[in-house]
């Protein structure tokens, strides 16, 4: 009797449990789960809320600085194919390397496997998706841009928020707050605001099986290339100081980078 | 023999599971009693915080009243929650720190009680030691200079209550009271405290004008060459008026409370306090976490020239050498009637708060 119930019992888990496996077997995949890892670097460096709050790193300007807070935001995953549509992933993700939070991200949307000419993701906002109040787990996040003149009368959201001390030109300890926005002149007659998000390209991808992306941040690169950014001039008030927008935008070409892709 | 004996444990599994044979469980269930979430609050930030180990019920929302209120909780039945926390000023108390029930002072100012649900990161209290409602309202009760009472005596006191047990199986279907139901209870009342119907919030809901000098205080508040003082306390788009973030604002050059510092361990963290919400000003004088300023214009002036620099001082803290933003009398005074018109009179009389 006992053996008996003991066998069916074993029995009809073993049943129940290989069911689906067996079927998954079966039938080919043809979606791929995506994930994005974001990982920061100061050049050779890696960078994590470990490494925040010391004076350590020296941009090309020769100014050593520190990061004590790093937040910024992606959207618009996109897939793009030879001869189809693009698959856009209408999606966003503030990644907060300061609480180490969001730092990966796996889109519910799965996409098809084959042949992908491009993977890319806008940084920030586009001026699409960048509309006041429009997301209220953002401004959970404080995460919004106030709408005054001096923004360009319009609200929307930070790009990123970049946050430390450096040491001056008079060797004084001082602090940098470098916060990226979509740039607007508020003081120019009718007030002007440019699309400062960027295009990040990862590059053509061959999708075979569930997949995830390393995406690195070189955190230098928004010093340099091609722009000598120099603390000393602009270290605060930068959201609503329309050059420095345009000069984050023209650095922020480089700072995004592949790493490896497993699969 | 053997077999029998299987035979009765089936037979008990089986009644364990039967409904019927237990004619003694309690059928009764408390009425639930969701927050009552402000339209403004659910157009522009997200749900507020409720455990799924105590859901809002209207038994205990009142069970959590009448404790805030009585003195039982204290040591010689003199001091409520409320003793500190009155609703007459935004559930604060006027003086800079609080005297307990032995006359002596602590060294923090009594913090003002609204939407604490939507602090979504549940750190509470200036320094962030206490990691939910529930559990700070554990605190002030065996704290020596506050109520300085134990919790063995509260419960006592409460279990032989001619009301208390039958309350507390309204609330919680049982009549033992524990300290955990008690503070149960008490977070359910507090989540009730919600304020959202300033002269602001009803101008942001298209339902009243500001003045142009409140409306230039704003421009003020949020200008970057100006005050700047949004990314710490937040903008229109969330009612909040605060991050619920740790910051050093810059009182001290040398700080004798190291505030979040001191619940971290981590030098980077001293000098740190909550940001505190700018709602309700016009009630919660005095101001800051040891409440050193009488006045908003105080405040104001501190952080138009008042600023002491230190290693942690926050990196949004600007002109430091020059003791801060540098405010024109003129937008000062904006400023203030600006953040006046955060405060919330109907907060104080709201029927259901008082005792
Ligand atoms: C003697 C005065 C006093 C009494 C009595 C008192 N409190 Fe407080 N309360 C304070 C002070 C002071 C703080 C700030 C404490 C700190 O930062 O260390 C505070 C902080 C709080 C906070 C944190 C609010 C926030 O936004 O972080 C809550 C909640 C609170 N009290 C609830 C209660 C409850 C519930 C009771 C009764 C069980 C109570 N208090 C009794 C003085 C008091
Ligand atoms: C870097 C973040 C930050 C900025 C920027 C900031 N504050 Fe604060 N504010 C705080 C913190 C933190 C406290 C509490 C500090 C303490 O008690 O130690 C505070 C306290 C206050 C208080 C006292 C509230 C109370 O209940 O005690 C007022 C009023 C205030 N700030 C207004 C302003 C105004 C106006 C500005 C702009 C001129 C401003 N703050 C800029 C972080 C900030």
């Amino acid at each position: 009797m006992k053996r008996f119930f003991a066998l069916l019992l074993c029995s009809t888990l073993a049943f129940t449990s290989c069911g689906e496996d067996l079927d998954d077997n079966l039938v080919l995949k043809t979606e791929a789960e995506t994930t994005f890892n974001f990982t920061h670097n100061w050049d050779e460096t890696e960078v994590t809320s470990a490494s925040f709050d010391s004076i350590q790193y020296l941009n090309q300007n020769g100014d050593s600085l520190s990061i004590e807070k790093l937040r910024y935001l992606i959207s618009d995953i996109t897939f793009s194919r030879e001869g189809e549509e693009d698959i856009v992933l209408d999606i966003y993700n503030l990644v907060d390397v300061t609480n180490s939070t969001n730092l990966s991200f796996s889109p519910e949307t799965k996409i098809p496997l084959g042949q992908y000419t491009n993977v890319s993701f806008t940084y920030g906002f586009d001026d699409e998706d960048n509309i006041e109040n429009a997301y209220p787990d953002l401004n959970s996040e404080n995460w919004e841009v106030p709408n005054i003149q001096m923004f360009g009368n319009i609200g929307g959201y930070h790009y990123m928020q970049l946050e430390g001390r450096f040491i001056n030109n008079a060797d004084e300890e001082t602090t940098y707050a470098y916060h990226n926005i979509r740039a607007a002149d508020g003081m120019a007659t009718p007030i002007t605001t440019q699309d400062t998000s960027i295009q990040v390209n990862l590059g053509a991808i061959t999708i075979t099986n569930d997949i995830t992306f390393q995406v690195k941040m070189n955190i230098a690169e928004w010093f340099q290339n091609t722009y000598q950014w120099d603390l000393n001039t602009w270290n605060s008030s930068l959201m609503g100081n329309f050059d420095a927008q345009l000069r984050m935008n023209e650095n922020g070409q480089n700072v995004f980078s592949l790493g490896t892709v497993t699969q | 023999m053997k077999k029998g004996f299987i035979y009765l444990l089936l037979i008990i599994s089986v009644s364990a599971c039967s409904k019927s044979d237990s004619p003694e469980t309690e059928t009764y269930e408390p009425t639930p009693l969701p927050l009552s979430i402000p339209q403004l609050f659910s157009d522009r930030i997200i749900s507020p915080v409720i455990p799924n180990n105590n859901p809002q019920t209207v038994e205990g929302v009142a069970l959590g009243k009448k404790l805030f209120f009585d003195t039982k909780l204290s040591g010689d039945e003199t001091m409520a929650c409320a003793s500190c926390h009155s609703p007459q000023s935004a559930f604060t108390n006027n003086t800079p720190t609080s005297e307990g029930i032995d006359g002596v002072f602590g060294t923090r100012n009594s913090m003002p009680l609204f939407n604490l649900a939507w602090n979504y990161r549940e750190r509470f209290t200036w320094d962030g030691k206490q990691l939910s409602i529930e559990r700070q309202a554990l605190e002030p009760v065996e704290n020596p200079i506050e109520m300085h009472s134990d919790w063995t005596d509260v419960i006592n006191k409460l279990q032989s209550d001619s009301e208390y047990p039958e309350l507390f199986r309204l609330a919680f279907k049982t009549s033992l009271i524990t300290k955990e139901l008690t503070t149960k209870a008490i977070a359910q009342f507090e989540r009730t405290l919600i304020s959202a119907n300033s002269r602001f919030d009803r101008y942001t809901l298209g339902q009243e004008t500001l003045t142009s000098q409140e409306l230039n205080g704003l421009d003020v508040f949020l200008r970057e060459d100006k005050g700047d003082c949004f990314h710490c306390h937040g903008t229109p788009s969330n009612p909040l008026w605060t991050d619920n973030i740790f910051h050093n604002n810059g009182l001290d050059t040398n700080v004798t409370d190291l505030g979040l510092g001191g619940v971290t361990g981590d030098s980077n963290d001293n000098g740190k306090f909550k940001s505190p919400s700018l709602r309700n000003l016009a009630y919660t004088a005095p101001y800051m976490h040891d409440g050193r300023f009488e006045t908003l214009d105080q405040v104001i002036e501190f952080y138009s020239t008042g600023l002491q620099n230190s290693t942690t001082i926050d990196v949004l803290m600007k002109n430091i050498d020059n003791g801060g933003v540098q405010l024109s009398t003129q937008d000062k005074a904006d400023l203030k009637a600006f953040l006046l018109s955060l405060s919330d009179p109907s907060f104080l009389t709201n029927p259901d708060f008082q005792e």
